[in-house]
């Protein structure tokens, strides 16, 4: 039933695709880039000793403006997987490979981008771009450490369930302990509907990242709740899986938030960063 | 009584519409008897606004009544009008109990009491069938409704719901939903769970039930209705409750029983059988007529046009040609030959054996869902691992198969009338040899739908069918070597055995000896090591097992069970031992497969000493995908978690690359050991949203994919028959502004599937929404590197895997980090 034309040719590409191992973006392809970014590094550190630059090594010698270039499109390069990763088709590359590369070329920066400052390191924008660009390879190294280690976390804290199915498991104890709570004194009563009209998200970053929610109502609830009634004993049991509940919705919270705070630094830092290395660029071509 | 009616239509679907349309016409009298008190009840039924579709649209209208694509209201308004305009004699409140008299005088018992008197009947009723009833005194309670419509119109009310599937149980929640309303709701179940109705429903009844906002009264049944009282047996006795209103979704019974009491045959106690009927409809009741659904044919075209034929015949227009004669032409014009239809068609059926029993009706029909070809000498017809689940009949010239992959010069020829292609047919996988023209070939290719209908009725060609694909399989799997000669005591030996899914076909330890070949779904092999039952190995069709008891006459080494429902041919071990008695080769080679086995059981089996962490971990992977259809896929997503940052990239790749919406839900579904199987096509070897679309717009693409086509109709059949809720009926969207302008100004929704609102609002701007159709994952069919859900991925979580591939050890205990 071949009713639509072309296609054929991708059955090669999917039993190749089927036939593959799995294997995360640090090793893909048994770390290729890995290895050329090593080789890169290699090259340009032997070329900085061996090559004799005159006065003295400077990103203003042939060698250093080299050194320059090979950064400098690199770091635009690099800069470009944000896009990348937004506009998927067309082409038939994987974006594994491009974070992969990223990674690891993007390390290589580090000895690029430092033998090309000569080691003079001085008050002033070029200086700046060579720390900025530190700084975006430090947050970039804490990405690629959360990356490896977190996401089993966040699975185990999933237990099977949907962001949405949590929240719906949230308003279901919600619906229930409105029910329950009838019977209790203003004063219980007053505690279970702050509770219930407490925000989930409230809390601000540092309660999402640290997973501490000082202020939290049905906390509160518990410690001041009673026990002696049956009804106060239900309310508690519901109250408890309140807090079960939202602990779990906490510790997704949290997680994906150590997942994601660093690139809250990470490009702002990189726009910064390409802004310092136009004016880095612009004013060694204008004093030349 | 208004004297003898010429012909008296039994239901006013499109069908039957369209047949007392063309008697008002012709003058000729008659009566259309409809059970309801409106027209047309089934897209009555439909919910409002929904918008039904014209297909097939080459297929030209003949009726005297005007359809269109088109919302519900505009399409049965028209009818209305077009019915009294053309004053047809209606009648409403007619439902027929029972029919007596030959051909010129039939007598039509109503449910009512009135008989209606004959000459000829059409019968036009569908296959929705009629509403079970409360078997109780009193079941004819006017408090009693079978259809729940508007569960904002009931105030004030006590009312009991009968009935433990979803429709029950939603009916029930609707009823209670809003407290405002004030009503007592309370659910009956028969038995003390609900084990038919799906697992979010009786979260939400039970939820319901603690709040108490419905009353769930189990093992329960009704035992008599009263006036605004209803009677119940409980567990413990008798026991009566206020009522003022009972929904009963209790199921309802197919029409099949009516149809046979009237003295019409079906062609095949299958359920999927229709009546056995003439070129004019006639069943083998003379005088009965059958058309529409209930003849076997869904769409709202193809009832008003056998409507209007139906009419002719009986007016004595016996040159009529059917309406789809012009698609037919169009489809003979290409072969060589110059022959006009009826000739082609009676090539076809004279020529081709699995043909023979059919009457040209089903023939015509039959080619309408197929294709027809001409070959030359030496063109290939299909290649080895091609997907395809057609079939193909041979109606003039042979061919040859290329038996051995390594060398196209040795090939076996298939003759004229015969069959080829039918293992991918009953297999669901890719084909297993290439097939050539041996000389100039006229060749019939079957789609699986109409193949599959075509074994379902004619009980001579699915035997014809069922003998030569185990003579094939034999030939296939033991490879070159051996002719049907030698294997024809096997073929005659041999039984097809159905499997349910975790049936078991071998015990270990046992010492029957038989060789089974898996012909269609898949098995997996297990061996108990210690307590524990350990995964070994997964067999997909066309694999054999069972061979090692009886080439070394031991006890069977390993459990073999379905790993879904499953088809196996049995083989007797002695004439398997005869088989291989008389041909060295493949006693070598079936030797070296056991070895191979062997091998893998013990490299297992050993591991399970010195890491036996590694060999549960394996092991209960497998089990548990398994569990979640993977036996059954052919191309499926798995997520592992262990790399999954939840960035939802996959999604919105997905949407990307297919008009705005994505076709899969990453975070849903089940997880083990940090394997994730998202809400995702599988693409199954035997897809279950195939198996009712009214269209046949759902397809096997030529990468291997599911897909649907633009014909889809928007019915949502085949969204309720998949098991893995992978299927979403939606709009589509209007296109997104670029990434470029989004990037840059801000401007739409950005990357990923746009919200809700969004869609609608400038769907709106462009003049309203689209109709919703299915949509489901075509593993992105034509994107030139594949399926942009892995090749998003930035960590390589995302990965398409294939379960004979996948289901080894190596695989499942790799670690990816």
């Amino acid at each position: 039933m071949a009713t639509r034309a072309g296609g054929t040719g991708r059955y090669a590409q999917d039993e190749k695709r089927r036939d593959s191992d799995h294997v995360s973006f640090l090793k893909h392809r048994r770390f290729r880039w890995l290895w050329i970014a090593l080789a890169l590094s290699v090259t340009c550190i032997l070329g900085y000793v061996m090559i004799d630059q005159q006065p003295r090594p400077n990103g203003g010698s042939w060698y250093g403006y080299t050194l320059g270039t090979i950064g400098f499109a690199l770091i635009i390069w690099l800069s470009l997987l944000g896009v990348r990763k937004r506009r998927i088709n067309p082409g038939a590359w994987s974006l594994k490979a491009w974070t992969s590369a990223h990674v690891y070329l993007g390390l290589s920066l580090i000895v690029i981008g430092t033998l090309h400052t000569g080691f003079q390191i001085g008050w002033n924008v070029h200086t700046l771009a060579y720390v900025l660009m530190l700084l975006v390879i430090v947050t970039g190294i804490y990405g690629v450490i959360v990356y490896a280690t977190l996401p089993a976390s966040l699975s185990a804290n999933r237990k099977e369930m949907t962001r949405a199915q949590m929240l719906e498991a949230l308003t279901a104890i919600g619906r229930q302990l409105e029910t329950a709570a009838q019977p209790l004194d203003r004063a219980e009563a007053d505690l279970v509907i702050a509770a219930l009209s407490q925000d989930v998200f409230a809390g601000g970053a540092l309660a999402r990242l640290t997973g501490r929610y000082p202020g939290c109502a049905t906390a509160r609830a518990l410690g001041g709740m009673g026990t002696r009634s049956e009804g106060e004993q239900r309310v508690v049991a519901l109250l408890e899986k309140r807090a079960e509940q939202l602990s779990q919705i906490r510790g997704a919270l949290r997680i994906r938030a150590l997942l994601e705070v660093w690139l809250f630094i990470h490009i702002p830092l990189t726009i910064a960063l390409i802004a310092a290395l136009t004016a880095h660029v612009i004013s060694v071509f204008f004093y030349w | 009584m208004a004297g003898r009616f010429k012909v008296a239509i039994v239901g006013s679907g499109p069908a039957g519409l369209s047949a007392a349309a063309r008697a008002a016409a012709l003058g000729m009298s008659h009566v259309l008897l409809e059970k309801t008190d409106h027209l047309s009840d089934t897209i009555f039924k439909y919910q409002k606004g929904k918008h039904v579709m014209a297909t097939p649209s080459n297929l030209v209208l003949r009726s005297d009544i005007d359809f269109e694509a088109g919302k519900r209201e505009t399409i049965l308004g028209r009818w209305d009008e077009q019915i009294a305009g053309h004053k047809v004699n209606v009648k409403i409140h007619a439902e027929v109990a029972k029919v007596e008299g030959e051909k010129g005088a039939f007598s039509i018992h109503l449910r009512n009491g009135e008989v209606v008197e004959a000459e000829a009947i059409v019968l036009a009723i569908g296959t929705q069938g009629n509403p079970n009833k409360l078997r109780c005194p009193g079941a004819d309670s006017p408090i009693i409704q079978y259809q729940l419509d508007d569960p904002g119109e009931y105030y004030d009310e006590h009312i009991t719901v009968v009935g433990s599937g979803d429709a029950g149980i939603e009916n029930a929640l609707g009823l209670a939903a809003d407290p405002a309303q004030r009503n007592v709701v309370t659910i009956l179940n028969r038995s003390a769970d609900f084990a038919r109705a799906k697992g979010a429903n009786v979260k939400l009844l039970e939820e319901a039930e603690r709040d108490g906002r419905v009353i769930v009264r189990r093992e329960t049944t009704p035992a008599e209705v009263r006036d605004s009282e209803l009677l119940l047996d409980t567990r413990d006795g008798q026991e009566a409750i206020r009522c003022d209103r009972i929904i009963a979704r209790t199921g309802s019974q197919p029409p099949r029983g009516f149809v046979e009491a009237m003295g019409i045959e079906f062609s095949s106690p299958e359920p999927g059988a229709f009546p056995k009927l003439s070129p004019v409809f006639e069943t083998t009741k003379p005088g009965i007529h059958v058309i529409g659904a209930l003849a076997g044919y869904p769409l709202i075209k193809h009832c008003m046009n056998q409507g209007y034929d139906v009419i002719e015949f009986l007016n004595g227009n016996h040159d009529l040609k059917p309406a789809d004669e012009p698609i037919l032409a169009e489809k003979f014009a290409q072969l060589p030959g110059n022959r006009s239809v009826e000739q082609w068609l009676e090539v076809f059926g004279k020529n081709v054996l699995i043909l023979a029993d059919l009457s040209t009706l089903q023939l015509r029909e039959l080619m309408l869902d197929s294709t027809c070809h001409a070959y030359e000498p030496g063109e290939v017809i299909f290649r080895r691992n091609d997907p395809g689940s057609s079939m193909f009949a041979i109606a003039e010239g042979s061919v040859a198969v290329e038996v051995n992959p390594a060398d196209p010069s040795i090939t076996v020829p298939i003759e004229q009338g015969s069959i080829f292609g039918e293992v991918g047919l009953i297999s669901g996988r890719r084909r297993g040899a290439t097939i050539r023209a041996a000389e100039p070939v006229i060749a019939l290719e079957l789609s699986r739908t109409a193949a599959l209908k075509l074994l379902a009725t004619s009980p001579g060609a699915a035997r014809v069918v069922n003998a030569i694909s185990i003579e094939r399989q034999l030939l296939q799997m033991f490879g070159s070597g051996l002719t049907k000669q030698d294997v024809a005591p096997l073929v005659e030996s041999a039984e097809v055995m159905q499997a349910r899914a975790g049936q078991v076909i071998v015990t270990e330890g046992a010492d029957d000896k038989d060789v089974f070949i898996v012909r269609r779904g898949s098995m997996i092999v297990e061996k108990q090591i210690g307590e524990r039952p350990v995964f070994l190995s997964y067999l997909p069709a066309g694999s054999y097992f069972g061979e090692m008891a009886v080439i070394d006459g031991s006890a069977r080494t390993a459990t073999v069970k379905a790993a879904i429902k499953s088809e196996v041919i049995r083989l007797p071990g002695e004439g398997f031992l005869a088989l291989l008695e008389k041909n060295p080769a493949l006693r070598t080679r079936a030797l070296k497969d056991m070895a191979g086995r062997r091998a893998t059981n013990e490299f297992i089996e050993s591991r399970k000493d010195s890491f036996s962490g590694a060999v549960d971990l394996y092991s209960e992977t497998a089990a548990f995908l398994v569990d979640n259809g993977i036996g059954e896929a052919t191309d499926v997503l798995l997520i592992d978690e262990k790399l999954c940052i939840g960035c939802d990239n996959c999604e919105k790749a997905c949407a990307d690359s297919h008009d705005g919406l994505s076709r899969l839900d990453r975070e849903a579904g089940r997880t083990y050991a940090h394997l994730h199987v998202p809400t995702s096509c599988r693409h199954c070897e035997h897809p279950h949203c195939m198996a009712d679309c009214p269209p046949n717009a759902i397809k096997r693409g030529p990468d291997g994919e599911v897909f649907i086509d633009e014909t889809c109709i928007g019915c949502g059949n085949c969204q309720r028959n998949c098991p893995y809720g992978v299927i979403r009926m939606d709009a589509k969207p209007p296109n997104k502004p670029s990434l470029l302008h989004w990037m840059l100004f801000g401007k739409g929704p950005g990357p990923g599937e746009a919200s809700y609102s969004w869609r609608k609002k400038e769907a709106e701007k462009e003049g309203g929404q689209k109709a919703k159709q299915a949509i489901k994952c075509d593993m992105c069919s034509g994107i030139d590197g594949g399926p942009a859900c892995v090749r998003a991925c930035p960590t390589g979580a995302a990965i398409r895997v294939s379960p004979d591939k996948f289901l080894t050890f190596t695989k499942l205990t790799e670690d990816a980090e």
